[in-house]
């Protein structure tokens, strides 16, 4: 399909969920309404992955892009962050070992487990 | 001259992206990964702001318009999912147990340090998806009341540390089953953690670039409830 037609379906989506978002009164991202609505659009086939596959390649490859503006407006809360730089540096550094240390051994026991489990059937 | 080059729209979009090709060039040149593309770009750009003393709203300008993709493009994380669905059927319940356990993890670390370092309701909750996808974190921030330019700063660190962390972590706690270094990688540190992943392997890859999508969406869940702790 068309390139500019895969834009449009895409961005149709993406008006189609921030309308969701604006009715629906919980706080989550029309994006994250967006990504569960495609997924069930691609794996019901109403929307084929090829009609939006190359647009979205683009999207995602460019998307380290996107977040450009957003963290650049630090500039603009530096007088805040200033403040709490350091426990701040102190909460990424705990949180992200604590996250990838319980995350992955909690999914190795349950893969274990069931191995055990096959083994005694 | 300066007028017009920082008053048009273009300046801050072609700014932004100028930047972010001297971050690759440079991440090219040395492949560490402190040297993210993502993060050479941000400094340039605040340094070259503050040298030229241009304001923010007047870059942001041009730049909004990069942001106006984020949504449609974090859709698009629906494809990738979608191509990785039978790695997730048939891990289904490791997956997803190991995942719910991180997202945990990291609601309830981030509550017990806020409280210790006293942060404010608005700080605590800044940092809650600090380690999902920025896509769907700055969603979060802003749906919370969070100060979203800090969310964003605190997800690219954390993202830049879990992948510098990865290999030591996964050898210091015994992951070693691939399935699990992927979840432990793409539930902690997202994106440029899953750069890591895919030099460990295809199944750490897959299974990472799957866990950032599916931490992200439960995060989205959990933190409406975390929010109300603090």
């Amino acid at each position: 399909m068309r390139l500019l037609e895969q834009f449009g379906i895409i961005l149709t989506l993406t008006l189609i969920v921030e309308i969701i978002r604006a009715v629906v009164p919980l706080p989550i991202p029309a994006s994250v309404y967006g990504l569960i609505l495609m997924l069930v659009l691609l794996k019901t086939k109403i929307i084929p992955l090829a009609s939006v596959k190359h647009a979205g390649k683009i999207l995602l490859e460019t998307m380290p892009l996107m977040f450009i503006p957003a963290a650049v407006g630090l500039l603009n809360s530096w007088t805040v962050v200033k403040t709490i730089v350091l426990p701040l540096l102190v909460v990424v550094a705990i949180s992200t070992v604590t996250v990838m240390v319980i995350s992955g051994r909690v999914t190795q026991m349950v893969i274990h487990i069931d191995q055990r489990r096959g083994d005694a059937k | 001259m300066d007028n017009l080059i920082f008053h048009s729209a273009l300046f801050g979009f072609i700014i932004s992206i100028a930047a972010y090709e001297i971050g690759m060039l440079i991440k090219k040149k040395f492949k560490l990964a402190i040297f993210n593309p993502l993060l050479i770009a941000i400094f340039l750009i605040i340094l070259f702001l503050l040298f030229f003393n241009v304001r923010y709203d007047e870059y942001n300008r041009g730049a909004k318009y990069l942001s106006y993709l984020l949504t449609p493009a974090t859709i698009c994380l629906a494809i990738p999912l979608y191509e990785q669905l039978d790695y997730l059927k048939k891990n289904a319940k490791a997956i997803i147990v190991g995942i719910s356990s991180g997202v945990f993890a990291s609601m309830t670390s981030i509550l017990v340090l806020s409280v210790i370092f006293h942060f404010n309701h608005q700080e605590y909750v800044t940092l809650l998806p600090k380690s999902i996808t920025t896509a769907i974190g700055i969603g979060v921030s802003e749906e919370l009341g969070g100060i979203v330019t800090i969310t964003v700063a605190v997800i690219i660190i954390t993202g830049v540390l879990g992948n510098i962390i990865a290999e030591k972590v996964c050898h210091t706690f015994k992951i070693i089953e691939p399935v699990a270094k992927g979840v432990a990688i793409g539930s902690s540190a997202h994106a440029i953690g899953t750069a890591k992943a895919m030099e460990m392997g295809k199944v750490e890859a897959a299974i990472s670039s799957l866990s950032i999508v599916v931490a992200g969406i439960i995060t989205v869940f959990a933190v409406s409830i975390y929010a109300n702790f603090m």
